[in-house]
């Protein structure tokens, strides 16, 4: 039996033939869309490095089945920027040196996504800290991480003000 | 992972239609989804639940109890208002547990029926009595300096890993459950199994039967002044807890008139004991007081291999977490939910 579903990923409509309803939503990215920005780590949930946005939340895409997705909404890391622009989370871990080796940022900035629009961190680095767990760093950058977060929650929280002003 | 068939139903009628034996309930698929990966769990066929809109409203009932359909996001229960300030400590234990990706895949249910951590019972090549019956639990000769103090037999000294499960059986919530034969009440108490000399019996659930919702009675809200979960583990954040306990008070002109207490991670069930609670009623909150009820709640505690530790560190988890209790349910969560580091958690 095959499953015929539709998501959009990073704005685009994609409609995807599933033959086999084990694909993870990772391994669709990956392997079938050629989204391989989104990393894949321990693959069981505990890593953070397959995180992705599904309608806005950030998930660990390893434990999402693509077959239950019919119809979401699928922000990767290809779809942060804006063009050359970079997100601006983007550009803070840049800027704070939120990554060494580099495997884990994608994840990190995705989740960092996730965790600014939750809004229950704010600029509180205790918060910060704890709201950005569920992602690993095996270089150990979490000071520049969450100086990275702090930051673009503070240069995001302007722009939107200005926006409304 | 073993190939499986996939069916999505949209009314809880047709997901219980389409339960065949061999099949499984999927919500969120944190915990199913991992285990199958590992071969632990080999459903012939998954009944997705992620679109039964019925399943996924929180009710605020008039009278002060709630109504949590199972299909509730952790963190969405964790972050409704209305329900954190009626029952701060069971939002408390969901924010201390997992980790943010996490809490907005799995769901309240799933968060109910998640398996327990033992690493035997994750390794398809161990013995296990829980996995496979009379396999035998190596766990008994092997790494068990997490595994239970309480309640445990020699077939298998697994615990409960859930964190939300504890302030619920401290506050004595009901679990409603729909199968075959209809729709009926589970008390908390009653719907974790204790091993015994069948520890494959893990729930109350009969075959096919689905958790539909989880309800908080009225009065669990008259603690929510008072009302604290406190996680001990061996880091700060995303850990399970080597002991966690559920503390709640009624206090009125200096004296405890009601006391809710439940430990978490010490037994395959979060550990209520109704006699704890009764010796603190009448009493002042001091830490004598406190500890007295935190022997009775430990009453028969022993360690089941390399985990004697547990024990005095539960009877100190208890006294600490009825002191957090006393001194009042923060205004705001905090930092760090549940953590012994937070500083709400350092006075009296």
């Amino acid at each position: 039996m095959s499953y015929s579903i539709s998501l959009t990923v990073n704005g685009d409509q994609r409609r995807v033939e599933l033959d086999d309803p084990r694909v993870t939503l990772l391994d669709l990215l990956r392997e079938r869309l050629d989204l391989t920005g989104t990393k894949k780590g321990c693959d069981r949930g505990q890593c953070g490095a397959c995180t992705v946005l599904v309608d806005g939340r950030r998930v660990n895409s390893c434990l999402s089945l693509a077959v239950t997705l019919d119809g979401a909404d699928i922000t990767t890391i290809e779809g942060l920027a804006d063009g050359d622009t970079l997100h601006p989370v983007q550009a803070a871990f840049i800027e704070h040196d939120g990554f060494q080796c580099g495997y884990c940022t994608p994840g990190q900035i995705m989740s960092a996504v996730g965790l600014i629009s939750e809004g229950h961190a704010g600029e509180d680095p205790e918060r910060v800290r704890e709201g950005m767990s569920g992602n690993l760093c095996r270089c150990a950058a979490y000071h520049g991480i969450t100086e990275a977060v702090i930051d673009a929650t503070r240069r995001m929280a302007e722009t939107s003000e200005r926006k409304s002003a | 992972m073993k190939r499986f068939d996939y069916v999505r139903p949209l009314s809880v009628a047709d997901a219980l239609a389409a339960y065949t034996p061999g099949a499984a309930y999927l919500g969120g698929g944190t915990n199913l989804l991992d285990l199958m990966k590992i071969g632990v769990m080999q459903p012939d066929t998954l009944i997705d639940l992620g679109r039964i809109a019925e399943l996924d409203a929180i009710e605020m009932l008039p009278g002060g109890g709630a109504r949590i359909g199972a299909l509730v996001k952790n963190s969405d229960l964790a972050h409704d208002r209305a329900f954190a300030a009626a029952f701060p400590m069971v939002a408390e234990a969901i924010l201390a547990g997992a980790s943010g990706q996490l809490r907005n895949a799995a769901t309240i249910g799933g968060n109910l029926m998640q398996k327990t951590r033992c690493t035997y019972f994750q390794d398809p090549h161990s013995p296990c009595n829980r996995r496979e019956p009379g396999s035998g639990c190596a766990a008994r000769e092997g790494d068990n300096a997490n595994l239970a103090v309480l309640g445990w037999s020699d077939a298998c000294i697994a615990t409960n890993p859930s964190d939300m499960c504890v302030p619920l059986a401290a506050l004595g919530a009901i679990v409603e459950v729909q199968g075959p034969g209809g729709r009926r009440d589970i008390q908390i108490a009653s719907f974790h199994f204790l091993p015994g000399d069948q520890p494959e019996n893990e729930t109350a659930l009969q075959p096919g039967e689905l958790v539909i919702a989880i309800r908080l009675p009225a009065e669990a809200a008259a603690f929510a002044k008072n009302a604290r979960y406190l996680k001990v583990r061996e880091r700060t954040s995303f850990a399970f807890a080597l002991v966690s306990v559920a503390a709640a008070l009624q206090i009125e002109g200096g004296r405890i008139t009601a006391a809710r207490l439940a430990l978490g991670a010490v037994a395959a069930k979060p550990w209520r004991v109704t006699a704890a609670e009764e010796l603190l009623a009448g009493q002042s909150p001091t830490q004598e007081v406190f500890a007295r009820a935190a022997d009775a709640l430990l009453e028969g505690a022993k360690p089941s291999g390399e985990n004697g530790y547990k024990i005095e560190l539960a009877r100190r988890a208890v006294v600490r977490a009825l002191q957090m209790s006393a001194a009042g349910t923060p205004k705001r969560m905090p930092a760090l939910p549940a953590s012994s580091f937070a500083e709400e958690a350092s006075h009296v």
